[in-house]
């Protein structure tokens, strides 16, 4: 996985989730998960398609992800309120959008399909999937994990470059 | 949340009417718990393109704030289809994905400004009291959060 495309996304998860919170956050570990991906609470997923090919999932656990949505709708949410699935969804929304905002003015081409909950346990175990590179971030209000799987297609980047 | 001069529609003094368009509920109710910081109104609500079409011939408001990726039909689009029927009608297109291409090509099929998400208030005010005192001539403009 190329470092250049997953940057963007740290950069981004880490403004985004430090505005939405109004406190600083900071990345506690990285890590290359091998094995199929597995859901630790509340997660979203966004598939891209493109240039650059795959997903990126965001999860975290019940209690951390009401607290967030909470802090971010600016009033308590209940633990089982749709809404804290809503904002947790959002946030990958807006974290992957300021990524690729980055990644297209740099020539990437690439489709951002919107977010959907993620309810199963496990991921697809694609190719993709073996390789995830997994950022957890801590915050005030917990762990929340940047589950990152992406494929650069050079031959498809190479051909509409061609077709231009 | 901080405190702003309410904005109001420069014909009758009356509250500002919004048409708020993005798939995510959550969304919707953080940008209506803003704008009714600015002293506007939420008139309506709609998740697609293709609702956000529908409400606006109903509603007739002043501003809409539209997401541009969302299922059924994109912001964009709609943004187009409402400007083709109602030429002045105040697009304000909101969305986390900001690159130049985006925001060009809302602006050229009507959008009146681009607002990247997450959303500052102090932003989307500003962009509000903007777009309200706008004649409707020449627009071209977007505006990080």
């Amino acid at each position: 996985m190329r470092m250049e495309l997953i940057q963007p996304f740290i950069n981004s998860a880490d403004a985004v989730l430090a505005q939405g919170l109004q406190s600083p956050t900071s990345i506690e570990n990285l890590t290359m998960e091998e094995e199929a991906y597995r859901r630790k609470g509340v997660a979203a997923e966004v598939i891209l398609s493109g240039d650059i090919e795959g997903r990126i999932i965001f999860d975290a656990d019940q209690n951390t992800a009401v607290q967030f949505a909470s802090r971010m709708a600016g009033a308590e949410l209940p633990d089982t309120d749709a809404l804290v699935r809503e904002a947790v969804c959002e946030i990958a929304n807006q974290i992957i959008g300021n990524a690729v905002t980055v990644l297209n003015d740099q020539g990437f081409h690439f489709r951002v399909h919107p977010p959907t909950v993620h309810t199963s346990e496990q991921g697809s175990k694609s190719s993709e999937d073996t390789e995830a590179l997994v950022i957890c971030f801590s915050t005030e209000t917990g762990q929340v994990f940047m589950n990152v799987a992406l494929r650069y297609h050079r031959r498809r980047a190479m051909e509409r470059a061609a077709a231009v | 949340m901080e405190k702003f001069a309410p904005v109001k529609r420069s014909e009758d003094g009356q509250a500002v009417r919004y048409l708020i368009v993005d798939d995510s509920v959550f969304a919707r109710k953080n940008l209506a718990g803003m704008v009714e910081s600015f002293g506007g109104q939420v008139v309506g609500e709609a998740g697609d393109g293709v609702g956000a079409i529908s409400e606006y011939d109903r509603l007739n408001p002043d501003i809409v704030l539209m997401d541009i990726t969302m299922p059924q039909m994109e912001g964009i689009e709609a943004a187009e289809k409402i400007v083709r029927d109602h030429p002045d009608a105040r697009i304000v297109m909101v969305s986390s994905v900001g690159y130049q291409e985006n925001i060009v090509a809302a602006l050229q099929r009507g959008a009146r400004h681009f607002v990247q998400k997450p959303v500052k208030p102090e932003v989307l005010y500003e962009v509000i009291k903007y777009v309200m005192r706008d004649d409707g001539a020449a627009h071209s403009a977007g505006a990080g959060a």
